[in-house]
């Protein structure tokens, strides 16, 4: 098992505290995605925890592009992972932070 | 140790235990008290006959005897693994000998079960598990599953389990692995009827093995945990 | 969302099961309570554990519940998901809810914590008969891929009703693990529509091991549920009397059935091949007065 972590700058915190927001079911192949508020001083803080060791690159690729399309910030992203694909992991967050936002990005 | 042998260190004053394959029931003497015996031996896979028989001398002690106390002596290698068992409901059965040993308990019946051989997984769940309290002889066996077996099915590798099961009791066969889980209440050895008769003499208190494992450090959560399910606001 | 039962998550069948927003969930998934074992096995660990316990409204009627999610580790029983379920149940002793109801969906014990397990489920099962004891009926939902095996198997067969889809399946020692252990003579686990007739909602519904059989619809669950929910628990000698002469019988009839179809020639039923392809409402129809 591997812990990543990764934080994001420059987003916009949303106007109202959001209620936490789970996505997914951590089942074989697939994840499962927190998103919550947090005090972060304005930055977006992803964790990961993943059964699959040595991907951090590519993590690191596709939640750039994930924050690129929800530039959201006071937000803590948790993940537990169990080695979902790039695309499924980039499904679950467009879901989980369209969810969380109440789909205007 | 085998039936025939624990019988009478159990009941030195006597009992009229009759085997029939590997069921065997009958009254007992302990102390003042009769009472009931309900066993099984040579590590009996439990299928739709064996628990229904199981069932039959609980009901039978429930209408013949009141407040009689009942002593589970089950050796058993578990459910029995057969398509017919299934088919017939096996897991039906089990729950049906569970029902009456409840009723046995509301009816203010003493019950108490003590491994003395093996008690494996189902086998075990629905007979010695569900007494008021739980004992077993120190060289007795509790499992649900032998490591190898469970490295085959988790796809864990076998050392890293034998190397876990050094520090934790979560998983890994053992009489006392269960007593540090709070499943089983004691280990008798010696004077195996001054345990017996110890014990019948205790007040019933309900189901406190989460807060027996707690205190002895093998389930540090489960107590906490359902405490908090109860009582948390939403 | 899907209406299917079958095809849903566990949040996916609380959410269109109960009205609509009455579920309040205790221990939500931001508390991350989950399994302190399975890191240090190399599997991770779900923030729920993989079940929902909570309080609800189904057509009005106030119900706690339990949800397993079996995709997650085949919605096995571990520490911290056995100890939600039993703090559920003890906590509809004080609630005094209309209904508990089990959403289940395992394979009993999960490997990883086996112990824990094991004695979780024991105290689940002394949780429900407490519960029952004391007036609050407790039914079963059974639907899921996943199936109820194991120790959820005999839990489920402690509660008041079973209500089960034609896709769901209830037993003790799931098909694979027996095909593994005695050979696929004994069990041919590939076999679907062998695995179906034997454990499967239809087989259940007709040796009276459910009480009810719906289609695979949340909607059909919910009616079903509703149907139920005045059931008065009976754990009375008289009930349990009447129930072990059953089982006897059952033995005495059926123990020499090599087959499922063998027993619903017995019970009466012609044509019982076809019994398999019927949709929930012919099925009912061609069975109609002739359970075990």
């Amino acid at each position: 098992m591997e812990t990543l972590e990764f934080e994001y700058r420059g987003g916009r915190t949303a106007l109202t505290r959001n209620k936490p927001v789970l996505s997914g079911v951590l089942g074989s192949g697939n994840l499962e995605v927190l998103v919550e508020p947090a005090d972060l001083g304005g930055a977006c803080q992803i964790i990961v925890e993943t059964a699959a060791v040595g991907f951090g690159e590519t993590w690191r690729a596709v939640l750039d592009d994930v924050f690129a399309r929800w530039p959201v910030a006071d937000v803590r992203i948790s993940i537990n992972d169990a080695g979902a694909t790039p695309a499924v992991v980039s499904l679950r967050l467009d879901q989980a932070l369209k969810a969380y936002t109440g789909g205007a990005s | 140790m085998d039936a025939e042998t624990l019988l009478p260190r159990l009941f030195p004053q006597g009992h009229a235990v009759v085997f029939d394959g590997e069921f065997f029931t009958g009254p007992a003497r302990c102390g003042a008290t009769d009472v009931t015996v309900i066993g099984a031996r040579n590590k009996a896979p439990i299928g739709v006959e064996l628990a229904h028989r199981m069932a039959d001398a609980v009901l039978e002690t429930v209408r013949e005897h009141p407040g009689r106390p009942m002593v589970l002596l089950v050796d058993t290698a578990g459910q029995r693994l057969s398509r017919r068992d299934e088919l017939l409901g096996v897991n039906g059965y089990m729950a049906h000998l569970a029902k009456c040993l409840e009723l046995a308990r509301r009816s203010g019946h003493r019950t108490l079960g003590l491994v003395y051989g093996e008690a494996v997984s189902g086998g075990f769940l629905a007979t010695s598990l569900l007494a008021d309290v739980c004992y077993a002889l120190p060289e007795a066996e509790i499992r649900v599953m032998n490591l190898p077996a469970m490295a085959r099915v988790t796809k864990i590798p076998l050392e890293r389990l034998q190397e876990l099961s050094t520090t934790s009791a979560v998983f890994a066969p053992g009489v006392e692995n269960y007593h540090r889980m709070g499943a089983i209440r004691a280990l008798w050895d010696g004077d195996l009827s001054a345990h017996l008769e110890a014990a019948l003499g205790e007040p019933e208190e309900g189901d406190r093995r989460r807060q027996d494992g707690e205190a002895r450090g093998g389930r540090t959560l489960a107590r906490a945990v359902a405490d908090r399910v109860r009582r948390d606001a939403a | 969302m899907t209406h299917s039962w079958y095809e849903n998550t566990a949040r996916g069948r609380i959410e269109a099961f109960l009205d609509a927003g009455s579920f309040e969930e205790f221990l939500p998934p931001q508390e991350r309570v989950a399994s302190p074992h399975l890191r240090q096995l190399g599997t991770p660990a779900a923030f729920d554990d993989g079940v929902i316990v909570g309080r609800g409204a189904v057509g009005g009627r106030r119900v706690l519940l339990v949800a397993q999610e079996g995709a997650f580790m085949g919605g096995a029983v571990g520490e911290v998901h056995g100890a939600k379920i039993v703090g559920l149940l003890e906590r509809a002793l004080d609630e005094r809810p209309d209904a508990v109801l089990l959403l289940v969906e395992s394979g009993g014990v999960r490997l990883h914590e086996a112990n824990a397990g094991l004695i979780a489920i024991s105290e689940i099962m002394r949780a429900v008969l407490r519960l029952r004891g004391a007036g609050v009926p407790v039914l079963v939902l059974d639907g899921g891929q996943y199936g109820c095996f194991g120790g959820m198997g005999i839990v489920s067969r402690l509660c008041d009703a079973v209500i089960i889809s034609e896709e769901g399946r209830l037993g003790l020692s799931g098909p694979e693990v027996i095909e593994t252990t005695c050979g696929v003579e004994e069990f041919d686990a590939s076999d679907r529509a062998l695995v179906w007739r034997t454990v499967g909602g239809k087989h259940r519904y007709l040796l009276g091991e459910a009480a009810a059989l719906v289609p695979d619809s949340i909607e059909a669950f919910r009616e079903a549920t509703l149907g139920l929910m005045d059931i008065k628990p009976d754990l009375s000698l008289e009930a349990l009397e009447a129930e072990h002469a059953r089982l006897e019988d059952r033995i005495a009839r059926f123990g020499a059935c090599p087959d499922a179809t063998d027993i619903w020639t017995r019970l009466g039923i012609e044509n019982p091949t076809t019994l398999p392809l019927l949709e929930t409402a012919d099925f009912l129809a061609a069975t109609d007065g002739k359970r075990a």
